[in-house]
């Protein structure tokens, strides 16, 4: 399975990375040197083996309906890189 | 530093004495770390001026005759992935360089009940991801042993600083071998619980369904203090298990007499070391002269689960890393001209390569057309693996080999090869995909580098693999040797 | 004959309730609304690093209840899912929802059209968690985040595709809006955004099996932007294959004052979500006795309300569906008939002025003071004969706005009716006297002016003489 640097270029976009050059051709190597010793898998037959999404045979955990203190705004703001009014501020989402 | 070289109840029972204080533990902390830590690079951020406050306020407890927590007075490196809230917390990443966290981890609650000192933040493979601590962000971290060496990774500070003797114990995480592997390149022992036994809330997620947070310490009696004091339910996880906690410290009887081992036939083959092989045969050895028995077995899935395991954790990193976007914190790019550029650029200079490569693994494996053949396949080959250790574990009652397959290699020599890297967990790896839980101890040298013994145990049976490590560890002087640096 | 004769309209809707449980989904802030920005945030729900989720069990019961009164299939075992996709409103960059395990599946609602009933199927119900709110700042400088909103629970509930006009569109939203406000799980209100509504919308030439492409519709915010909405996609995509255009698949606004949908042309990327297991969110396993629990928490739902009302009070199909549209109407209606016995009298004051009031002053029922009780005593007093339907007016619209009740009204205001054929007489006497000509009218075969010299009387009386009697008793002295 060889990857291409379009793909690469998909996936960056998709995981809101931006690469340069060079490591667009470095990342299509190195993934495709690791999906190819990922195929591996391949060997095994699953049919029928269920996906473990969780090692421990867990169910129905919950909490009941009670409202907790939230944080402080002072808190809540604190690490924000750009805050106005006790919101966060982000430039213009391009519609 | 022969302080930290006492046993725990010896120390206790000097602070009870009034022989010793907490400050003068503290103070021997820090002194040690000014001492050494240029040369091992274990710490990112020292807490020095809280560290001595709790310090203090020990002290006056013990004055006041108030009763003592588990690990009252004891000097405690924590992992940088593990969230104390007012003290910097980075995961030695770029991105999270300024961030101050709002809350604790339930481990660190737990830690301050149990009385234990807060001396700082260790460094480790950025987000956790690697083996020898060369990803991260700040410096690399130097094997005590030998400074030209990586300590392991991820928790490469953590192994490193206990080596060292700057801290009493640390806590580390271990997601396919971050507390094991390194722990058995520094000499030091290193636990993994079952997973769900240690909660999970307040540790930076890298693979959800795979991390646990654990001990490493000097010796087996300590690793089994400090989890005492961190195991246990926890609300506000629910991956956490709600099972009895057995009293660890109580189960360390020494008697291994009737021991079922089972010597997985996969571990001790070719891409193992053969020093390294010689270590674990004659730990056997030590074994055998207690009254246990092993045999060899098989876990004929083994060679499968690193691919399974670089699917599954990167693929559940790259959605746990996605929140890292520079809107609510973190370091966020200057000037961005739009959000998009915001997220790119703030993504693309906050993370290093390793972290990148995961991500973009793990967003490729999810993307639309592929999982079933890469996310999906991996985890029914996880189902697998696990189901060869619950058939092992029919027949023994617990599995030992090599904790890595070589000791300690080299900073630079394997970075630029992620594949060759990603095989140093060879061994650590099918137990995190199990879920199961394993300690890792020293049991020897190879060319003058620590060796480690991996014990693996039931789902659970933390009790059984404390037992197993203290009663081999009693046997032999391993844990006892430091490394030059101490002399 | 219309273009749209030609075409089938074929929609489906895709609604977002808001369950008004106490605390989110996940994490313990408060869901209550209007607080100051980030006031009802902490760290699980701001997307800090390593905090993890914990599911509240009161949504996961209203979601129960929600998909049982639409008569969903409730899955046996279901789990979260994580859906992958970055946007300031979303501090996880990803939403935590069901994707491939809905709590529900396979439900229908029954609507109802010019007097015909026709069932709507329900494809899904899932549970998930709200977004934050986004606010662009003037002049395109940038958006505000507060997470305020984030981790309020969520049920998505998506529609076949079975709705064949805006009409039924329009009739499918109220009687889904009216099933939630009857179980109690939510406020349904959309002017506040605990009602949420999507639609996909397509046409075919009549008599053909496959769907047309269809167009996803946003930016609907009432249910008349609704119906309105659609109106204007129907006839645009109509006009578009009538003109020998293909219609593009894409996401298209509805821009309520230029009152058409506008291409939203940024959004033409298809999102890859990259669903898959949430790994910090254990399985639900939903047994047979929870189920029965939550079915037997169901209260009577609207269509069996109206049954009940046309079978038991004899009210007209048109009259039982008006008071059954929201459930605090048909508590008040059912609360009055606890006082008087005619049913649709109580009806009728509800339809007409009640609800008038309310549409006139742009108020909901919960605004407004009146109560069942008030309503039921006033029907009596109309019985007894003290007041009459007229002063009756004046009562209600004082009952609705200060809540007394229609006695304390009455009384008040003076406003028994006169009854006394005697007092009557004396002022019917004086008008005669005082209107010769209209007298001479009415004599004279002219109808009307009885009415004109009923009117002085009443005038006379301030109103409050009985006028059944007022007109028994005029129309005696004038024959005489």
């Amino acid at each position: 399975m060889s990857i291409t640097v379009q793909e690469v270029e998909h996936v960056a976009d998709l995981a809101r990375l931006a690469l340069s050059d060079d490591e667009k051709w470095q990342f299509a190597g190195q993934l495709s040197a690791i999906l190819k010793y990922a195929e591996k898998l391949n060997e095994l037959d699953t049919e029928g083996v269920e996906p473990t999404s969780h090692v421990l045979p867990l169910a129905n955990v919950m909490r009941e309906d009670e409202p907790r203190p939230s944080w402080p705004i002072g808190q809540v703001t604190a690490n924000a890189p750009e805050e106005e009014d006790g919101q966060f501020r982000v430039p213009a989402v391009l519609e | 530093m022969s302080l930290f070289e006492l046993r725990l109840s010896e120390i206790h029972n000097r602070l009870h004495h009034k022989t010793l204080s907490v400050s003068e533990l503290t103070e021997a902390s820090f002194r040690r770390i000014r001492e050494t830590d240029d040369r091992i690079g274990a710490f990112l951020t020292l807490n020095e001026e809280e560290a001595r406050r709790q310090a203090k306020e020990l002290d006056d407890r013990l004055a006041a005759g108030a009763e003592r927590g588990l690990l009252f007075g004891l000097p405690a490196g924590i992992k940088d992935n593990i969230v104390t809230e007012g003290l910097r917390t980075t995961c030695a990443s770029r991105f999270l360089s300024n961030y101050n966290p709002i809350y604790d981890a339930t481990v660190m609650k737990k830690l301050k009940a149990a009385q234990a000192v807060t001396i700082g933040k260790l460094n480790m493979d950025e987000f956790a991801m690697g083996g020898s601590n060369e990803n991260s962000a700040f410096h690399p971290t130097r094997n005590p042993w030998d400074t030209e060496r990586v300590p392991g990774g991820s928790s490469g500070g953590s192994a490193a600083a206990v080596a060292a003797g700057q801290v009493y114990f640390a806590l580390g995480s271990d997601t396919g071998g971050s507390i094991r592997q390194p722990a058995a390149y520094c000499g030091v022992v290193g636990l993994k619980p079952t997973y769900g036994l240690v909660s999970r809330f307040g540790l930076v997620a890298f693979a959800s369904s795979l991390d646990q947070i654990g001990p490493l310490t000097k010796n087996v009696e300590d690793a089994a203090y400090v989890l005492q004091a961190i195991a246990g339910h926890d609300p506000l996880d629910s991956t956490s298990a709600d099972v009895d906690i057995p009293d660890y410290i109580a189960a360390l009887t020494g008697d291994v007499s009737g021991l079922r081992i089972g010597v997985p036939k996969e571990y001790m083959g070719e891409g193992i070391d053969p020093a390294v092989k010689e270590r674990v045969l004659e730990a056997l050895k030590v074994f055998e002269s207690m009254g246990a028995a092993w045999e060899e077995v098989s876990l004929p899935h083994t060679e499968y689960a690193v691919a399974a395991y670089y699917l599954l954790a990167s693929s559940e990193a790259s959605s746990n890393l996605a929140r890292f976007d520079g809107v609510r914190y973190g370091v966020r790019a200057a000037d961005p001209d739009n959000l998009l550029d915001l997220y790119r650029r703030s993504r693309s200079e906050g993370f290093g390569p390793e972290v990148k490569r995961r991500i973009m693994l793990g967003t490729y494996a999810l993307s639309s057309g592929y999982y079933d053949a890469y996310y999906k396949k991996a985890q029914q080959v996880r189902t697998l693996i696990k189901r060869d250790f619950d058939r092992a574990f029919e027949r023994y009652d617990v599995i030992i080999g090599p904790t890595a397959p070589t000791p300690a290699f080299r900073i630079g020599e394997q970075i630029g090869d992620p594949l060759t890297m990603y095989m140093n967990d060879i061994c650590t790896i099918p137990v995190s995909l199990a879920g199961v839980p394993a300690i890792s101890v020293p049991c020897g040298f190879a060319d003058g580098l620590p060796v480690g013994l991996q014990i693996i145990g039931k789902p659970f049976d933390e009790v059984t693999v404390l037992r197993a490590a203290h009663a081999y560890e009693g046997r032999t002087e391993h844990h006892k040797q430091r490394p030059p640096l101490t002399l | 004959m219309s273009i749209l004769d030609k075409y089938e309209t074929v929609i489906g809707l895709e609604v977002h309730v808001e369950l008004h449980t106490k605390s989110k989904i996940f994490c313990g802030c408060s869901t209550s609304f209007g607080a100051p920005p980030n006031t009802h945030t902490c760290p699980i729900c701001l997307g800090h690093p390593g905090v993890l989720p914990v599911l509240n069990r009161q949504a996961v019961e209203y979601a129960m209840k929600a998909a049982m009164a639409i008569n969903c299939e409730i899955a046996e075992w279901c789990k979260f899912d994580r859906k992958n996709y970055f946007y300031p409103d979303s501090p996880k960059a990803y939403q935590i929802s069901q994707y491939h395990q809905p709590i529900g599946r396979n439900g229908w609602i029954d609507i109802e059209v010019n007097g015909e009933t026709k069932r709507i199927g329900i494809t899904r119900l899932h549970l998930e968690e709200d977004a934050g709110k986004l606010t662009h700042t003037g002049g395109g400088q940038g958006s505000l985040v507060d997470l305020n909103r984030a981790g309020t629970p969520l049920v998505e509930i998506v529609s076949e595709p079975d709705i064949r006009s805006p009409e039924e569109a329009k009739a499918y939203l109220e009687k889904l809006r009216a099933i939630m406000q009857y179980c109690g799980v939510s406020d349904v209100k959309m002017e506040e955004g605990s009602l949420r509504c999507d639609a996909n919308i397509s046409l075919r030439p009549r008599g053909q099996q496959a769907f047309g492409t269809k167009t996803e519709l946003k930016n609907m915010n009432s249910f008349r932007g609704v119906q309105r909405g659609l109106e204007y996609e129907q006839l645009r995509q109509a006009e578009e294959l009538e003109s020998g255009r293909r219609i593009v698949q894409e996401t298209r606004r509805w821009d309520e004052a230029l009152g058409r949908t506008v291409s939203m042309r940024s959004k033409e990327e298809a999102h890859d979500y990259r669903y898959f297991p949430d790994p910090d969110l254990v399985r639900l396993h939903i047994d047979e006795a929870w189920k029965a629990r939550v079915r037997a928490s169901i209260p009577e739902l609207p269509d069996a309300r109206k049954a009940r009302y046309t079978a038991e009070y004899g009210l007209p199909a048109y009259d039982a569906g008006v008071l059954t549209s929201s459930v605090k109407i048909a508590d008040l209606f059912e609360e009055s008939l606890k006082y008087t016995t005619d049913a649709k009298a109580s009806a009728n004051w509800i339809m007409g002025d009640l609800l008038g009031y309310l549409n006139q002053n742009n108020l909901e029922i919960e605004d407004v003071k009146l109560t069942g009780q008030g309503l039921g005593e006033m029907i009596r007093l109309i019985e007894k004969g003290t007041i009459s339907t007229k002063i009756a007016k004046t009562v209600f619209k004082a009952m609705v706005e200060t809540g007394k009740s229609p006695q304390q009204i009455v009384e008040e205001q003076g406003l028994v009716q006169i009854s006394d054929e005697g007092a009557i007489l004396s002022v019917v006497d004086a008008v005669i006297a005082a209107n010769p000509q209209s007298v001479e009218d009415y004599r004279g075969g002219k109808e009307k002016a009885l009415g004109f010299l009923v009117g002085q009387v009443m005038k006379e009386t301030k109103g409050k003489a009985n006028p059944g009697l007022v007109n028994k008793l005029l129309i005696e002295r004038l024959k005489s």
